[in-house]
């Protein structure tokens, strides 16, 4: 048997700028799979393909022109003809708040994606993803890629949540064999709090990449830890999202 | 496109003139994006330089640079994620004073900022000259946060917020433009909140 030749990871050089409009969407499914979020599933107009980790823009227009804009990791794959998304509802939230307490199944939306050539996984590329609360979602959207393409011993996933019932996508997480650390709840197999440093070592296994996705918090919390088991800097990609509504 | 049903403007209109168009105002947040590790750097062995198509590639410590004319910038910031912040007070020292050491040469149009984390950033010369850009080290009178590009960020107030490169280490004068990272990652390559040019694709 011969090794196969490793693939050149991609680097921020070999990306290419891809131009995106403005299009619509109507909602063709809405949930609430937990207390804060509603999960949006959308039959994109005009969809472009997009990679694990890309996200999209939605807007809403007042009647008077006004807009309101904010960016949505999408949680579904490729070749789901639907578009997935997790919307928490962030209290005083002028776009979090109406898809969650307003927008309803049949509603067309402005939308404009896929956006984001760095935050993405390849679908080959050894990595782990560590990711918290909401934060879930573009492993989730990596995970159905590493299903679709059969690659799923390429992808480790460590998810962060205070409980089961605050994890989004918390049996898809554990189906997947994904490791769930609660900060605030033990399930039994491991007391509350979050992930460790030997818990995250043991995982890293031969992972290239790096992928952290949570809030400003839970990225000031897991960018160190992943540096303190040997990480290479340039090998973590970090997604951050905060209360811009 | 169509009006969203049921969507109505809650927010105040805000200042006339000081919100671009699609931006609200964070008020006193200042919400932090970033898509690298925040790196811990050493002012003692921290340097800046502006080099590329310049006479004489220059490079300051940051006593050196320190020592250059004292320059603060009191205004409005705009982030393509939708947030603005109005009077904010960054000190430092103007681009200006940094081009004038190093001479731009005749062919030089284009900057890319570099950071020490690898990040990089495209801007055209008459976007940084002329009392439009600074390297600042002060927010509000104290020494710039490390998670917002302390100590030491590039400040290009008038284009969204990714233009002013956090960890800024390196200007590199151009002939031709180059995107930068975001700008290959989707971004626009100039970025004026007041166009909406946050994407590749817009005007």
């Amino acid at each position: 048997m011969t090794e196969q030749e490793p693939l050149p990871r991609s680097t921020i050089d070999d990306v290419v700028p891809v131009e995106t409009t403005w299009t619509t969407g109507r909602i063709i499914t809405k949930e609430q799979p937990t207390p804060e979020t509603v999960r949006l599933r959308m039959l994109v107009d005009d969809r472009q393909r997009h990679a694990p980790g890309q996200h999209y823009l939605i807007r809403l227009r007042a009647p008077d022109g006004y807009t309101a804009q904010r960016s949505y990791s999408v949680a579904s794959d490729d070749d789901d003809p639907l578009t997935e998304f997790l919307v928490e509802r962030l209290p005083g939230g002028e776009v979090s708040e109406f898809l969650a307490d307003v927008a309803e199944v049949g509603d067309v939306l402005e939308l404009r994606g896929p956006i984001g050539r760095w935050f993405v996984w390849d679908g080959r590329t050894p990595a782990l993803c560590l990711v918290g609360g909401t934060g879930v979602v573009p492993a989730i959207a990596m995970l159905r890629t590493a299903r679709r393409l059969g690659r799923v011993d390429q992808l480790t996933v460590v998810a962060v949540g205070r409980s089961p019932e605050m994890l989004p996508y918390v049996e898809e997480l554990r189906h997947a064999g994904a490791t769930v650390a609660y900060t605030r709840h033990d399930d039994g197999q491991r007391p509350a709090g979050p992930p460790t440093r030997d818990e995250v070592l043991a995982l890293l296994g031969s992972a290239e990449l790096v992928y952290v996705c949570g809030s400003p918090r839970f990225a000031e919390y897991a960018v160190p830890l992943v540096l303190d088991c040997g990480v290479d800097p340039t090998a973590v990609r970090v997604e951050q999202f905060g209360a811009t509504g | 496109m169509p009006v969203t049903r049921g969507f109505f403007r809650k927010r105040p209109e805000g200042p006339a003139g000081r919100l671009p168009p699609g931006q609200y105002d964070t008020g006193s947040s200042w919400p932090v994006l970033t898509a690298e590790a925040t790196p811990r750097i050493n002012l003692d062995s921290w340097t800046f330089s502006v080099d590329g198509l310049v006479d004489r590639p220059t490079t300051w410590t940051w006593e050196e640079i320190q020592r250059l004319p004292r320059s603060t910038y009191t205004g409005d910031i705009h982030c393509v994620t939708t947030w603005s912040k109005f009077d904010v007070a960054f000190s430092g020292v103007s681009v200006d004073d940094l081009l004038e050491a190093a001479g731009p040469q005749a062919d030089a149009r284009f900057v890319m900022a570099h950071s020490t984390t690898g990040y990089t950033t495209n801007l055209a010369l008459s976007d940084v000259t002329g009392g439009k850009a600074w390297v600042v080290w002060e927010y509000g009178g104290q020494p710039l946060a490390r998670q917002h590009g302390g100590p030491v960020r590039l400040l290009v107030p008038h284009l969204y917020f990714w233009k002013s490169a956090k960890w800024i280490s390196r200007l590199e004068l151009l002939a031709e433009d180059q995107p930068g990272f975001w700008e290959r990652n989707g971004y626009h390559d100039r970025g004026d909140p007041w166009l909406e040019q946050r994407y590749q694709g817009d005007p």
